[in-house]
């Protein structure tokens, strides 16, 4: 027998929790859900357009009623549980229905909180809360004319603004002098007033409701200095309340919400609860982000998965009304102990302030410009340090150093056939279309849904921009994203049990951590086989199913399933007998092309894979070895003549070129790793660009960190200058090992530099000598097992059967 | 597996070690070759080795529970039924498979009513 899951609110938390339980397992309970409202799930942040007329109901509906019925989930609408009996174990219907369970959800979300004047129960006063609310309010603007919006907040001046385009002439009470005194400082909170108010919306400000005067409906509200406004609608938007009474009643313990630990249990076990009614760590929560968080907790402990834990949430807000761009987020006001970066420009409407502590960003509020806003909460989230960015860091991303990021300002001014993701040819309509006829949350469900920054993920931050605007605050980037969906735990804590624990194979792992999948899936395996030996470079037994292919087979799958072949050559330097070898192979096995790579080297296209053995036997004969040019590992050194011939070379680049090759190759990395060596200034052999470059001086070498050429174009951080070819090994050995152990698989240099910061780097590297060369130390004794040639191992029979059919018919 | 015919010519392709646990092996034929792939329990299938999304080599993919995961651009197909698992959407044919003792069989009598990926 299934057990039996109740889930009492039929929200936007409550839903969200039992898709996810549904994704971890589909079929563990029979669910039965009771909501108030007539209506399925459907998503309330969206009420504010709604109003506005920018969206109807048909479209934010989230869950359909098919949706439930395909789910094997029972559903009740317009049904309010009135009791829960925790001895019995069931609740009961207002319509004295029973349903016991085995265990329950509460997700009752909360009310808007209607001030207690005299006349607050006069028709023609309401909160904004729920599509009954909108109705009202939609019907008012039909029959009446004036409305009063009590409360300045996000909410009240979302509902003035949509009443004031459904064309009612509308006034904001506020109690305050400033509006939206919570998530604004008075400079930002002005310019709004000030748009606000060349929209059309009236203001009285520090003004006290005192009573609310009507016959049957509402006509006038009386201020507490005596003063009186005509009216003929008020909505109420000063706050919510936790819908806690049914809890208490069942005898639950509630302070402001209902009270629940980590795992989101109240204090009877069998009891969980998600959303606005429930006090976490003295927190409640009104953005659906943290709920989302909560949910995806509470479902793994509903699935007995039994590791999740919720520690709270940092939360930022925008502002629904079109045409005002608006964002706040964290501690904005700061205090003594904290520094400020302003940006004021307030004819063109513009204000910035970011709040710094200790080098970290812990606020910002952004009004007229909200570009980077995305970006300001994951640096906040991610608690990074900002020394090195600082002085650009207020005019945003895109204005950091060489990286191109072209396009980001954009994605709200595209046009809906403008494609943002090159690779997979989505458009910008498609984006949108997905994420609301879906109801898609976050960049993960955009990728899987539509495949649009699934590839090279460059567009990302288009599609985060997307997200945005399309849902309003409801976006947030996760802040240490677990490993894949096996997991809940991130790349650092699987590092770092994999080191405590001393793991040495992917089933030791999968079981010490409880992995979800038994197998893991084709993202954490090849993650964790690297995490694996790179830890344990003499214990851990490398899984070759555990590698993508390119790395099993030693070579570059192509299109059409053939291989590319490319060999070391080192340093960029060859001779004319190595050329002829090259030739001859071209020729032996066929290759389809022969093609000069951007890498200084040669690369013959087009073997078949069961040439492979052979050809590399052939190559190895000749003193060639694997280019590694397939492999999240060193690529190539690419160097330029230097001193050896040209007028101005410094030092002999190519031999530093080679012997810098010589020393790493054949090391795995977290992702591909390449160098360069020039051998002036000029950087010819463009060192700047690389993971690891060196520039030749008159005194040494200058060496450079966290280059990239690739998708996303980042010119190198100088690390120091040296003066010894032994000190430029030391160091290329530490750094490299550095990243090793402690970037995540599949982030190269750039975006892990930027991490982590360079002053980390330098702390590790220039600063703490014994710690440089133990890092050396340990790269050299990974380098003893590694650096070996993976082709001529296959030429001489490892792996044979990968290179070989299984069976030919009709041969 | 079991209800198809006795009728069905079986073809011995191997012993179920020569498949690596989690990997696969190719079966070579003119008309298309075949992947047989072999998971952690020791299940064996047999798919078209072309992927529906573009033709990609399925015997080339990262295995795990009843899925392989093509290396090209990631879809990730059923093992037993050949569907590709949402959000994409396509199948690859598959084929019987028959273990005796160590040894694999297979039939070319497609189990599936799937066409496959076309240029
Ligand atoms: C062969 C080569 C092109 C050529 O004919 O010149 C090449 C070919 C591929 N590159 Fe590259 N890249 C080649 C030099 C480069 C360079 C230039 C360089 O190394 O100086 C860059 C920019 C420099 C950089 O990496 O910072 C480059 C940046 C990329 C990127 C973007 C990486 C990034 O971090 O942004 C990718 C995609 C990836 O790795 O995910 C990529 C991926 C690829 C892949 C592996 C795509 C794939 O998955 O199939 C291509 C494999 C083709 C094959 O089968 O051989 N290739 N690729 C070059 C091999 C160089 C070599 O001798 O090893
Ligand atoms: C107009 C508006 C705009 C918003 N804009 C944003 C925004 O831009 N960004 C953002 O992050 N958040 C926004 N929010 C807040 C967000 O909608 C809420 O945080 C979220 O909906 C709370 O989810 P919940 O499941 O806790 O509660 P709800 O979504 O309110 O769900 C609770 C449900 O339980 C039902 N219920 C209560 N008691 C019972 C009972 N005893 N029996 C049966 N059913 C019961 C209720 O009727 C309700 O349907 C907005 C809210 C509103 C109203
Ligand atoms: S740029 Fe690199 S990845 Fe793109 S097509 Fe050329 S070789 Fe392939
Ligand atoms: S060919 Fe298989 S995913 Fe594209």
């Amino acid at each position: 027998m299934r057990e039996k899951l109740i889930l009492i609110g039929n929200g936007m938390a409550g839903m969200r929790t039992l898709e996810e339980l549904l994704k971890l397992d589909s079929d563990m309970y029979d669910i039965t859900v009771f909501g108030t409202e007539p209506y399925p799930n459907y998503n309330r942040i969206l009420l504010s357009p709604v109003l506005a007329g920018e969206k109807t109901i048909d479209d934010i509906i989230l869950n359909s009623r098919e949706w439930y019925a395909e789910n094997n989930i029972e559903l009740h609408t317009d049904s309010t549980v009135s009791e829960i009996n925790r001895v019995k174990r069931t609740i009961k219907t207002d319509a004295g229905v029973e349903f016991n369970y085995d265990r329950l959800l509460v997700a009752t979300g909360s009310s808007p909180f209607i001030i207690p004047v005299p006349g607050h129960d006069l028709d023609g006063v309401i909160g904004f809360r729920n599509i009954a609310d909108v109705d009202a309010m939609i019907q008012s603007s039909k029959d009446y004319k004036k409305a009063t919006v009590i409360g300045g907040g996000l909410l009240g001046l979302e509902a003035a603004n949509g009443l004031m385009i459904q064309g009612m002439d509308v006034t904001v009470v506020h109690l305050l002098d400033s509006l939206m005194e919570r998530q604004l400082d008075p400079p930002a909170s002005d310019l709004l007033k000030t748009s606000l108010m060349e929209k059309g919306l009236n203001f009285l400000m520090e003004a006290q409701t005192a009573e609310i005067i009507g016959d049957q409906r509402v006509e006038k509200v009386k201020f507490s200095d005596g003063s009186e406004l005509d009216t003929d609608l008020v909505v109420m938007a000063v706050g919510i309340r936790p819908n806690i009474e049914l809890a208490e009643k069942a005898g639950l313990y509630c302070e402001r919400g209902l009270l629940v630990s980590d795992t989101m249990q109240t204090f009877d076990p069998r009891i969980y609860a998600v959303g606005e009614c429930v006090q976490h760590r003295g927190n409640t929560y009104g953005l659906v982000a943290p709920l989302f968080e909560q949910a995806k907790v509470c479902a793994n402990h509903l699935a007995t998965l039994g590791y999740g834990r919720y520690e709270g949430s940092v939360t930022a807000t925008k502002l629904k009304v079109t045409g005002i761009d608006l964002f706040s987020a964290g501690n904005f006001n700061g205090d003594e102990d904290t520094e400020e970066i302003i940006f004021q420009d307030p004819k063109a409407g513009v204000y910035k302030r970011l709040v710094l502590r200790d080098n970290k960003l812990e606020g910002a509020v952004l009004y007229g410009d909200t570009i980077d806003g995305a970006w300001f909460f994951q640096l906040m989230r991610e608690g990074t340090d900002i020394s090195d960015i600082r002085r650009q860091l207020l005019f945003g991303q895109a204005h950091l150093g060489n990286s191109g990021h072209g396009g980001e300002s954009t994605a709200a001014s595209m046009s809906d056939d403008a494609q943002v993701c090159d690779c997979n040819g989505i458009t910008k309509g498609e984006i949108v279309a997905a994420i609301t006829s879906k109801g898609l949350f976050t960049l993960d469900d955009v990728k899987a849904h539509t495949k649009a920054a699934a590839s090279c993920g460059s567009c990302a931050g288009l599609v985060e921009q997307l997200l945005e605007s399309t849902l309003g605050g409801d976006y947030t980037t996760p802040e240490n994203k677990p490993v894949c969906k096996c997991t809940d735990f991130t790349h650092d804590q699987v590092r770092a049990v994999i080191r405590n624990q001393k793991l040495t194979s992917i089933r030791a792992l999968f079981d010490y951590m409880e992995w979800r999948n038994p197998d893991g899936c084709h993202i954490c395996r090849p993650a964790l086989n690297y995490y694996l030996i790179s830890s344990w470079p003499e214990e851990a037994v490398d899984d070759p199913q555990s590698r993508f292919i390119n790395e099993r087979a030693h070579g570059n799958i192509q299109k059409d399933g053939t291989f590319s072949v490319i060999p070391r050559i080192w340093g960029g330097k060859t001779t004319p007998d190595e050329l002829r070898v090259i030739a001859d192979a071209a020729e032996k096995f066929d290759a389809g092309e022969v093609h000069i790579t951007g890498g200084q080297r040669i690369n013959l296209l087009g073997i078949k894979k069961e040439a492979l053995p052979e050809m590399w036997d052939f190559l190895s004969e000749r003193g060639l070895v694997s280019g590694h040019a397939y492999g999240k590992a060193l690529r190539t050194v690419k160097t330029c003549v230097g001193s050896a011939w040209c007028r101005f070379g410094t030092q002999d680049s190519t031999q530093m070129g080679i012997d810098l090759e010589k020393l790493s190759w054949g090391s795995w990395m977290p992702h591909k790793f390449k160098m360069a060596v020039s051998g002036c200034p000029r950087n010819c052999a463009e060192a700047t660009i690389k993971d690891f470059g060196v520039v030749a001086i008159e005194s040494g070498w200058e060496l450079h960190v966290g280059g990239n050429g690739g998708v996303k174009v980042r010119a190198t951080d100088m690390l120091c200058r040296v003066r010894t070819a032994e000190e430029v090994e030391e160091y290329v050995a530490a750094f490299i090992q550095l990243y090793r152990e402690e970037a995540h698989y599949l982030e190269r240099t750039a975006p892990w530099v930027e991490r982590v910061g360079l002053g980390y780097v330098k702390e590790r590297i220039l600063e703490d000598e014994a710690g440089r060369k133990a890092l050396q130390k340990r790269f050299l004794i990974s380098q003893s097992i590694f650096q070996n040639d993976p082709w001529k191992a296959r030429a001489k029979g490892e792996s044979a059967h990968e290179f070989m059919p299984l069976k030919i018919i009709g041969a | 597996m079991s209800d198809i015919a006795e009728n069905v010519a079986w073809i011995e392709v191997g012993k179920i070690d020569d498949i690596p646990q989690l990997g696969s092996r190719v079966v070579k034929r003119a008309e298309g070759d075949i992947a047989v792939f072999r998971n952690s329990e020791n299940e064996i299938f047999a798919l078209l080795n072309r992927c529906p999304h573009r033709g990609g080599p399925l015997s080339e993919g990262i295995v795990y529970g009843k899925t392989v995961t093509c290396p090209m651009h990631n879809w990730c197909l059923g093992l037993r039924n050949g569907e590709a698992i949402a959000p994409d959407e396509g199948c690859a044919p598959t084929y019987p498979i028959k273990i005796e003792g160590e040894k694999v069989f297979l039939s070319l009598q497609q189990s599936n009513e799937c066409d496959g990926w076309t240029d």
